[in-house]
């Protein structure tokens, strides 16, 4: 007779550990199941992770976790061929506790996390893949895995099983994504001394920095790029919304290349290692594209329930914050004895009360307005290049006229009515 | 049957990096893995047991972090583990490690009497093979190496049959149990372990004992004090330089070879 916990969690990333670990520190015997060698083997993201949810799953985890540096400055480049307009902030209360966020390993740090939900008593099984869940009379009553007698059953199966949820899938939760609900990015970890890391970004000693470019990084695409910096390497990478790489026929490593060999970002990474190559899709549907997220005795957490902002970058502390609301309800849903629908669905009422829902509605035609409206990357970033370096090249034309200058050129390149249509297009997709 | 598997915690050599200025392995750089060919070993066992019943303990000697290939034995299918762990062993050569190995064995058949006793043939770090046959030798059993195949037992004559390589072929014997085994990779293939397996090892605690768990023992001949071997030099073979690589097909290649030798007749001369 095979094994009944109180709950599978399917998937070791920053969703489901943190719903295991949640699950567990409330006395819960929970089993994991990880299809990857080790959890974070198979698990990729740019490298920023939020102080704020992860403190509220283990505070003062960075006394501990295997965190590269804290992120003490945040730029924004919208960049040209060969130019760049810079925004940011740099500060110093962002060098301290309780810090800010942190560039991270995905490899080690989900490691680190899984071993503080197996030390809570989650018991976690690798290299394991849950291929469906077992159905018995329209309840979800467990997982079937890939190996020998490999049915395993309890109260509550929580799919953390990533973007492609094949579960969510199967239980008809969602459909096959389509090509703009999906960003493809891939990466490189370049290995750097810290001296040349903290010399070419202006840092000192454990601090770090980011930057998002705009523009350039994608040819105009809608997408972005991004270099964060780890104690004695740099990611870098680049990604787009998939419907864009085939809509222009890129190749995802061509467009890394061409970002590593921009005259603006090559200095930064000249002369480094590549030490690792990763790609993976992001959920970037946002807000219309979320899928059902609590059934009878399932729960759906993370990545596999398309929890990203994309516009801000926020993707794992979303994951976390949604694995510990689903934990919640699962404990209450054990004092009751009831794992319906019916008492489940307290993590969907959770859910679109948080910051999480409300982020991704806020956003909700963000990214369908950039897709269809390519001009805001592909002209406007080379635009404003161009007014800046009129505006800050010193000619012997007066300040006045320059910006006069910069307005007419704006207007005529663009047309007036239909400058005046964008920026209302931008500003009602990101109000 | 009670079977042993002793196993070792290695650094996977297949990623491990060397460091050029000391020549030694740098194991920071390569998780630690169960030797694969203990992990054949343990598989040896599985299928023993599963054809003439009985119960699979593994040993190992190591770091603390060395549970963790126990934990991987168990998932293949022993059903217990024992690691001994001290400060004492550290820095042994085979010499030392196969005579803490043999004292554990001593106080593991105790409770229980030990039918036979798998190892790997060699480690993947080490290369040297040595380990399996000393404790053989302090054990006072019949070593029996490079086993391909272990085609019969017999639990009441206590005879076993085996085949094992050897360099031009493949020798059959015979011989008694107790008896210590070291398998090649060949034998078998290792099973892809059930689930209950897999949650029974994720809960598993091996048996941890120090040096004073253990009975007889000769301080002298452990760790780095008991190991005589020393290490005159490292170095990194250099890469063959010059050479000529063939293309094509084997055909072409034969042709290309023999058109070589011919061109070469010094190459046959024989004074």
């Amino acid at each position: 007779m095979p094994e009944k916990f109180d709950v599978i969690v399917v998937g070791a990333g920053p969703a489901g550990t943190s719903c295991a670990y949640t699950c567990a520190k409330n006395g819960l015997k929970v089993l994991q199941i990880e299809r990857g060698e080790y959890p974070g083997s198979k698990n990729v993201m740019g490298g920023v992770l939020y102080r704020k949810q992860m403190e509220e799953v283990i505070p003062e985890f960075w006394k501990e976790a295997p965190l590269e540096r804290p992120v003490i400055e945040q730029r924004i480049w919208m960049m040209d061929k060969e130019s760049t307009v810079t925004f940011g902030y740099k500060g110093l209360e962002w060098a301290q506790e309780p810090y800010n966020n942190f560039t991270v390993l995905r490899a080690k740090f989900d490691q680190w996390f899984a071993g503080k939900g197996v030390e809570a008593g989650v018991l976690l099984i690798n290299e394991t893949v849950a291929n469906e869940c077992i159905v018995e009379d329209g309840k979800v009553v467990g997982i079937r895995t890939d190996r020998p007698d490999g049915d395993v059953y309890a109260d509550v199966t929580v799919l953390a099983d990533g973007v492609n949820s094949l579960l969510g899938k199967q239980l008809g939760f969602h459909k096959e994504f389509r090509p703009d609900e999906v960003a493809l990015t891939v990466m490189e970890v370049i290995n750097l001394s810290k001296d040349k890391i903290n010399e070419r970004f202006n840092l000192s000693e454990n601090q770090g920095c980011t930057i998002e470019i705009f523009g350039d990084s994608t040819k105009g695409n809608l997408g972005t790029a991004f270099i964060y910096t780890n104690k004695e390497s740099v990611n870098i990478g680049v990604g787009t919304t998939l419907s864009s790489m085939i809509k222009a026929r890129m190749k995802p490593y061509d467009l890394l290349d061409y970002l590593k060999t921009h005259p603006m970002v090559k200095p930064l990474i000249e002369g480094g290692e590549a030490a690792e190559y990763l790609a993976h899709l992001i959920p970037e549907g946002g807000y219309h594209s979320v899928p059902k997220v609590a059934g009878n005795g399932v729960l759906v957490v993370g990545d596999a329930a398309q929890l990203v902002n994309a516009i801000h970058r926020e993707g794992s502390n979303m994951a976390m914050a949604s694995g510990k609301m689903a934990a919640e309800t699962i404990v209450e849903a054990k004092k009751k004895g009831d794992f319906s629908l019916d008492t489940l669905k307290e993590y969907k009422d959770k859910l679109y009360n948080s910051f999480i829902i409300k982020d991704l509605k806020k956003y909700k035609d963000a990214t369908h307005t950039f897709e269809n409206n390519p001009q805001f990357l592909r002209d406007y970033v080379p635009m404003l290049n161009r007014a800046a370096s009129k505006f800050f090249t010193v000619d012997g034309t007066s300040k006045k006229d320059k910006q006069k200058q910069i307005i007419k050129t704006m207007t005529s390149e663009r047309g007036t009515i239909k400058l005046i249509k964008d920026v209302y297009k931008a500003w009602k997709a990101v109000k | 049957m009670h079977i042993v598997v002793c196993v070792k915690q290695v650094p996977d050599t297949k990623i491990i990096k060397i460091n050029p200025k000391t020549n030694t392995l740098d194991r920071r750089s390569a998780p630690a893995i169960l030797n694969p060919y203990d992990a054949h070993a343990v598989q040896t066992a599985v299928s023993i047991k599963e054809a003439a019943g009985g119960e699979i303990s593994v040993l190992s000697m190591g770091p603390p972090q060395a549970v963790d290939i126990i934990k991987k034995s168990v998932e293949i299918g022993a059903d217990r583990g024992y690691l001994i762990t001290d400060r004492a062993f550290a820095g042994a050569d085979t010499l030392a490690t196969s005579y803490a190995l043999s004292k554990a064995l001593d106080r593991i058949s105790k409770e229980k009497p030990i039918d036979l006793i798998i190892c790997g043939k060699h480690a993947i770090d080490g290369d040297t093979g040595q380990v399996g046959p000393g404790i053989a030798r302090r054990l006072d059993i019949p070593p029996v190496t490079n086993v391909i195949e272990v085609s019969d037992i017999n639990k009441d004559t206590r005879r076993v049959k085996i085949k094992r390589k050897i360099i031009n072929g493949y020798e059959l014997i015979e011989t008694e149990m107790p008896c210590l085994l070291t398998v090649e990779k060949e034998i078998n293939d290792i099973a892809y372990s059930p689930l209950p397996n897999m949650i029974k090892a994720a809960r598993y605690t091996p048996i941890i004992w120090a040096v004073s768990d253990l009975e007889d023992v000769d301080r002298t001949q452990l760790g780095l004090k008991g190991s005589p071997t020393i290490v005159g030099k490292m170095f990194t073979p250099p890469k063959p330089e010059g050479g000529h690589m063939l293309d094509g097909n084997a055909d072409d290649q034969a042709k290309q070879i023999i058109d070589i030798l011919l061109q070469n007749k010094e190459l046959f001369s024989v004074n």
